[in-house]
This record gives C-alpha cells, sequence and structure tokens, in this order.
C-alpha cells in the first residue's frame, strides 16, 4: 500500500502488510483472530502463514486466554478482532490471563470509535482506552494514521516484556506523516509549534487538530499540537512541559471523554503540575453517550469531533486562561 | 398445499424484497442470515406469536428477541408489515438519525424491538430472564429467541443453555439458524459446531430439527414445540444463507454488503418471480 499526505489510507491494511514481514522474521509470531480474519486484514498474514494462524471462531474470551497460553509459552501473540470484542466482552480474561501475568500479548484491536459507522452504536467502542488503561502491565498506543500504525506495528515484535493494547479504525484516517516520521514508543511529539493553547490528540483527532490548529492560526491563535500516541505510559514530559509554556490545554478522542486521553491529560496536569495557578482544560469527545448508526462522517460531525468543534474547545480554553 | 401455506410463503417473499431493498438503499447491512431467516419468523410472526402492534407494551405478549442482531432487516419488514411503525422508517435504516439503527436497540425505542444485539452470544442469557419472570408473574407468554450458529461458538450461549434447563424454562423456545454460515467462510471449517443437535440434547433441550424452508415442517415444529413441558426447547432450523435470490444463496460472503443497482433489480425480479409462482401453486 502506498501512502501519501493527506490521501485516506487504511490503518487495519497496514497492519496486515506490517504482520506479514513480521511474520517471515520471526517465526514466534503467531495471529489470533475470532471470525473477523477478514476484516481486521489477519487474513494477509494467514494467506502466507497458515500453521500459525489461529482463526478461533466467536470466542474472544477463549482467544484471549489462549492467546495468554501461547505467550508465556514462547510465542508472540498478535490478537486481532474488533475493540468492542477486545476490550470489552473479554475484558476479565485479558485482566486476569494477560495484564495479571503480564503476558505479553499484543492485541491489536480495529474498528474503534465512531467511524465504525452504519452498525451503530453495539459496534461503537468509546471505552476502550479507558477499559485497558486502567490494567496494571498494560500499554495502550492509539496510532495517527496508516504511517504511524506500521511503524507501531514493527515496533512491537519487540514488545516482549508486558502486554500491550494498540487501537486501530474501521475508516480510513487521512495521512498525516510523511515516511521519514518516526515511532518512538513512551514519547508525545509536538508536531506543531504554538504558544498560547496545547491541543493533546490521538488516533483521527491528530489530523483534526492540525486542522484546528490552521482555523485558530486564521484567528490570531498560536496552538500546539502533540499528537499522544502512546496514552500509557503518558510522556509526563512532553505534557508538561508544553501546558507550562502554553498556560491552557484542549484535548480530542474519538472515545467518551470520561477515561480515555481527556482524562490521562487530567490527571497528569492535577498531579504534577508544577506550578501556582492551574491551567484551564477543555475535553473533546463523545460526552457520556452512545453511539448510533450513521455515516463516519455524519458522526463525527454530529458529536462535534470535527476541526471547528476542536477550535472552539481551544478558545473556550484561551477565555478561561485569561480569567484566571 | 393448503391457502394458509401459499399466503404465508408470498408473505415470507414480500418480506425478503423490504430486506434487499432495505440494505441496498442503506448501501450497508447484512442481507444473507436476514434472507435465509424469513421463512421460519414468517410461520413465527403470522401464525404463532401472540403480539399486538397496537400495543407493543402489552404484558402478556409473547416476546421475541433477536440475538442474532444483524439479522435485523428481517425483523424490521416484519414489523412494519405488521404496523409497529411506519414503513418509510425502513427506508432509512442505518442513517444518522434514523429510528432503525443498524442492530435492534431499545435504547431509540424501537416499537417491538425487545433486547438490544449485535454483540453476538448474549441474547439467550436474556431471553431466559424473561422467561424466568414470566414464570414468576405467572403470566403465560412465551418467549421465542433467534439465536444464530455461529453464536453456538460463545461460551456465553452454553451458560444459558445450562440455566434455561436447571430452571425448567419451557416457556422459552430458541430457534436456531442453523445456516453453517459465519463471516469468515463456513462454520465446519472456522470452528466447528457439529454434532449440534446432540450437544443442545445433552444439555436437556427437547429439540426439533427441520428444513427452514418446508412450511409443514416449520408449522408442526412450532406447534409441537408450544406443547412441550418441563424444559426448554429449541427449533434447529437448516436455513439457506441468502434463501430467494441466486447469486447469494449459500454463498457466506453475502453475511453482508449491499447488493449493486444491477444485482439489486435481479434480487427483486427473483423474488417477485418466486412469490407469483406460490400464487399459481407452481414450486415451493
Ligand atoms: C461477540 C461478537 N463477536 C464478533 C462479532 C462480529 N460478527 C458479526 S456477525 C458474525 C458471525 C456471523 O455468523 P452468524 O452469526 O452465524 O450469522 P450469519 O452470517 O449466518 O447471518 C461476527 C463474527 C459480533 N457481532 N459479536
Ligand atoms: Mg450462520
Amino acid at each position: 500500500m502506498e501512502l501519501k499526505l493527506g490521501e485516506k489510507a487504511s490503518l487495519r491494511q497496514a497492519f496486515g502488510e506490517v504482520l506479514v514481514e513480521l511474520g517471515e522474521k520471526d517465526e514466534r509470531i503467531v495471529v489470533l483472530t475470532a471470525d473477523l480474519a477478514g476484516s481486521t486484514n489477519t487474513d494477509l498474514f494467514a494467506k502466507r502463514f497458515p500453521e500459525r494462524f489461529f482463526n478461533l471462531g466467536i470466542t474472544e474470551a477463549n482467544m484471549m486466554a489462549l492467546a495468554a497460553g501461547l505467550a508465556m509459552s514462547g510465542k508472540k501473540p498478535f490478537v486481532s478482532t474488533f475493540a468492542i470484542f477486545a476490550a470489552g466482552k473479554p475484558w476479565e480474561q485479558v485482566r486476569q490471563a494477560i495484564a495479571y501475568q503480564s503476558a505479553p500479548v499484543r492485541i491489536v484491536a480495529t474498528h474503534a470509535g465512531l467511524t465504525v459507522g452504519e452498525d451503530g452504536a453495539s459496534h461503537q467502542m468509546l471505552e476502550d482506552i479507558n477499559n485497558i488503561r486502567v490494567l496494571p502491565n498494560m500499554d495502550v498506543i492509539v496510532p495517527a494514521d496508516a504511517v504511524e500504525t506500521k511503524r507501531v506495528i514493527h515496533a512491537l515484535k519487540d514488545h516482549d516484556a508486558n502486554p500491550v493494547y494498540v487501537r486501530l479504525a474501521r475508516a480510513p484516517f487521512p495521512v498525516v506523516f510523511d515516511d521519514s516520521y518516526e515511532f518512538e514508543f513512551g514519547r508525545a511529539k509536538v508536531l506543531r509549534q504554538g504558544e498560547e493553547v496545547t491541543i493533546f490528540a490521538c488516533g483521527l483527532m491528530v489530523h483534526q487538530a492540525l486542522r484546528a490548529a490552521e482555523i485558530l492560526a486564521a484567528q490570531g491563535i498560536s496552538a500546539e499540537v502533540v499528537n499522544v500516541s502512546t496514552i500509557k505510559p503518558l510522556d509526563l514530559e512532553t505534557v508538561i512541559d508544553s501546558v507550562a509554556k502554553t498556560g491552557a490545554a484542549v484535548t480530542a478522542e474519538e472515545h467518551q471523554v470520561i477515561g480515555g486521553l481527556g482524562s490521562a491529560i487530567a490527571e497528569a496536569l492535577g498531579e504534577h503540575w508544577p506550578g501556582r495557578r492551574a491551567s484551564p482544560l477543555e475535553r473533546v469527545g463523545v460526552r457520556d453517550r452512545f453511539g448510533q448508526s450513521g455515516s463516519a462522517e455524519a458522526l463525527i460531525e454530529h458529536y462535534g469531533l470535527t476541526p471547528e468543534g476542536i477550535a472552539q474547545a481551544a478558545i473556550r480554553a484561551l477565555e478561561r486562561k485569561r480569567r484566571r | 398445499m393448503n391457502g394458509e401455506i401459499e399466503a404465508l410463503k408470498r408473505k415470507a417473499y414480500q418480506l425478503r424484497r423490504d430486506v434487499v431493498e432495505m440494505v441496498y438503499r442503506a448501501r450497508s447491512g447484512h442481507p444473507g442470515g436476514a434472507l435465509g431467516m424469513a421463512d421460519v419468523l414468517t410461520v413465527l410472526w403470522y401464525k404463532f406469536l401472540r403480539a399486538d402492534p397496537q400495543n407493543p407494551a402489552w404484558p402478556d405478549r409473547d416476546r421475541f428477541i433477536l440475538s442474532n442482531g444483524h439479522t435485523c432487516p428481517i425483523l424490521y419488514a416484519i414489523l412494519a408489515d405488521k404496523g409497529y411503525f411506519p414503513r418509510e422508517e425502513l427506508w432509512k435504516l442505518r442513517k444518522l438519525g434514523a429510528l432503525l439503527q443498524g442492530h435492534p436497540s431499545t435504547a431509540h425505542k424501537i416499537p417491538g424491538v425487545e433486547f438490544s444485539s449485535g454483540s453476538l452470544g448474549i441474547g439467550l442469557s436474556f431471553a431466559c430472564g424473561v422467561a424466568l419472570a414470566g414464570k414468576l408473574d405467572k403470566r403465560d407468554y412465551r418467549v421465542f429467541c433467534s439465536i444464530s450458529d455461529a453464536e453456538c461458538q460463545e461460551g456465553q450461549t452454553w451458560e444459558a443453555a445450562l440455566t434455561a434447563h436447571h430452571y425448567k424454562l419451557d416457556n422459552l423456545i430458541a430457534i436456531l439458524d442453523r445456516n453453517n454460515c459465519q463471516i469468515d467462510g463456513p462454520t465446519e471449517r472456522i470452528m466447528a459446531l457439529e454434532p449440534l443437535a446432540e450437544k443442545w440434547r445433552a444439555f436437556g433441550w427437547e429439540i426439533f430439527e427441520i428444513d427452514g424452508h418446508d412450511y409443514e415442517q416449520l408449522i408442526s415444529a412450532f406447534e409441537a414445540a408450544l406443547k412441550g413441558r418441563g424444559r426448554p426447547k429449541i427449533i434447529i432450523s437448516h436455513n439457506l444463507l441468502g434463501k430467494g435470490v441466486s447469486f447469494m444463496e449459500g454463498d457466506h460472503r453475502w453475511h453482508h454488503g449491499a447488493p449493486s443497482d444491477a444485482q439489486f433489480e435481479q434480487a427483486i425480479r427473483e423474488l417477485r418471480l418466486a412469490a407469483s409462482s406460490q400464487a399459481s401453486g407452481i414450486g415451493g
């Protein structure tokens, strides 16, 4: 798959393709899915390495514990299904067999967020960052586009000490990084320097945040944009340094505002704020509601996860900063 | 063939046309399972189910719980035909702000929908709860629960199976869509289920195994299942995924996906033809 800046590209296809590359290099890599080989693009790996691929049917709880068994027997399992069936249905199996035992399972969940679209609320996982972030030993990564997805999946090959959850989507996202982009686990990246407000974003919202910064620039407001692709462990240094500079923060995520990136940043600012006067924080995300059917585009509009929505949140944060 | 069966068959073909048109207009959705279940659900809804479309909350209504929620186009077609909501709603399926969600939703207050499904393997447990409540309240409603064959891979289905037997839920009738298909391929290739009837029998259920497109078998299975006392019942209905649309029949890839313009026209033509051959007594 060729990736061109600004054009839309599938994260799950990027995942599927890199998985085959990894499989060529390391025969300890095994791949598991639950009747969603085609939808997760793990069918690419299945075709190349049928003997190292396990389609377990619709048995997600079984799959998670089984993956832990493989991991603790020297294999490097990648488990892939929809986010709701990875971080929802088998949550306690993930907690008990994977997180508690720190079994190095790589869970790569697709179809997270509202952009699942027409299937509706049952399939739109808006709580997965929350569910996984809370578990000890689990890392959480949310790539912003197909380029970052490739880098992340490559990095997972050596992620052997503890388990990790990667959040991908169904809808293709605009490519925001060129081919020179490097992913560094545990580091948030400043993508655009600014002085007055920091926008922290993950996933699709990174693209929206970059456009929001342009809207703000046109109004004479200087916004910094930070890609927080590693949500856990959170890069405290980058987060605190940026807000210490700008004095106002916005978070943007395709997730409930409760428990996700917005909460992680609020926790960080609340607990580690060095200065006297706290900085205002505005969270953009889904506000304690379920999703619904609709096209991905219509839903993003409806729930306000747009560049305009982020820009308005930035202006609210700035107004609060002035009133401090 | 008697007139009642002919009329039911025509009804099933009419509902199938709605299913295809809904998915076509929505440009997404799940036609295959829905078409395969059209006959069994027509017999249930138009001959056996006690319900009042004017009063969807009637406490003594029979409950129909669709656990394999992706097949909802057939349920929505039935509910519209029965007058639970206006037919125009069918053509807004899956659009932002629509009543009819991509999977059944009580949160959206869809009249006639008893359970929010979409995540497989949950509905039979919910149905056990509804059946237990009926026993506690000494109400004589019956609980019909549709499940898919791939749902029999979920452990929870078997937890519910144990429970229904343990509590002697003879007011519960499960209807199993045995079409041998799931998303990634044939069930027996993905995660084998056979011998499936023996599993349900071993769990203490009374089994009725039938050809889901044979109306005489369907009717006698429902009649017998409604009589059985002391344990839960399951109608294992051997259905053909995509039944009635030649290019969908038996092809698991039509689990989901919308027909193109040409495919839509062909499907409607085939379904009309099949319906009219029912009317003239040919075929069946
Ligand atoms: C718990 C859960 N896992 C995965 C899915 C995704 N999914 C939707 S339908 C389906 C399987 C389809 O097989 P079946 O239920 O037999 O339906 P059919 O294709 O025969 O209509 C899967 C895996 C889901 N909805 N729920
Ligand atoms: Mg099936």
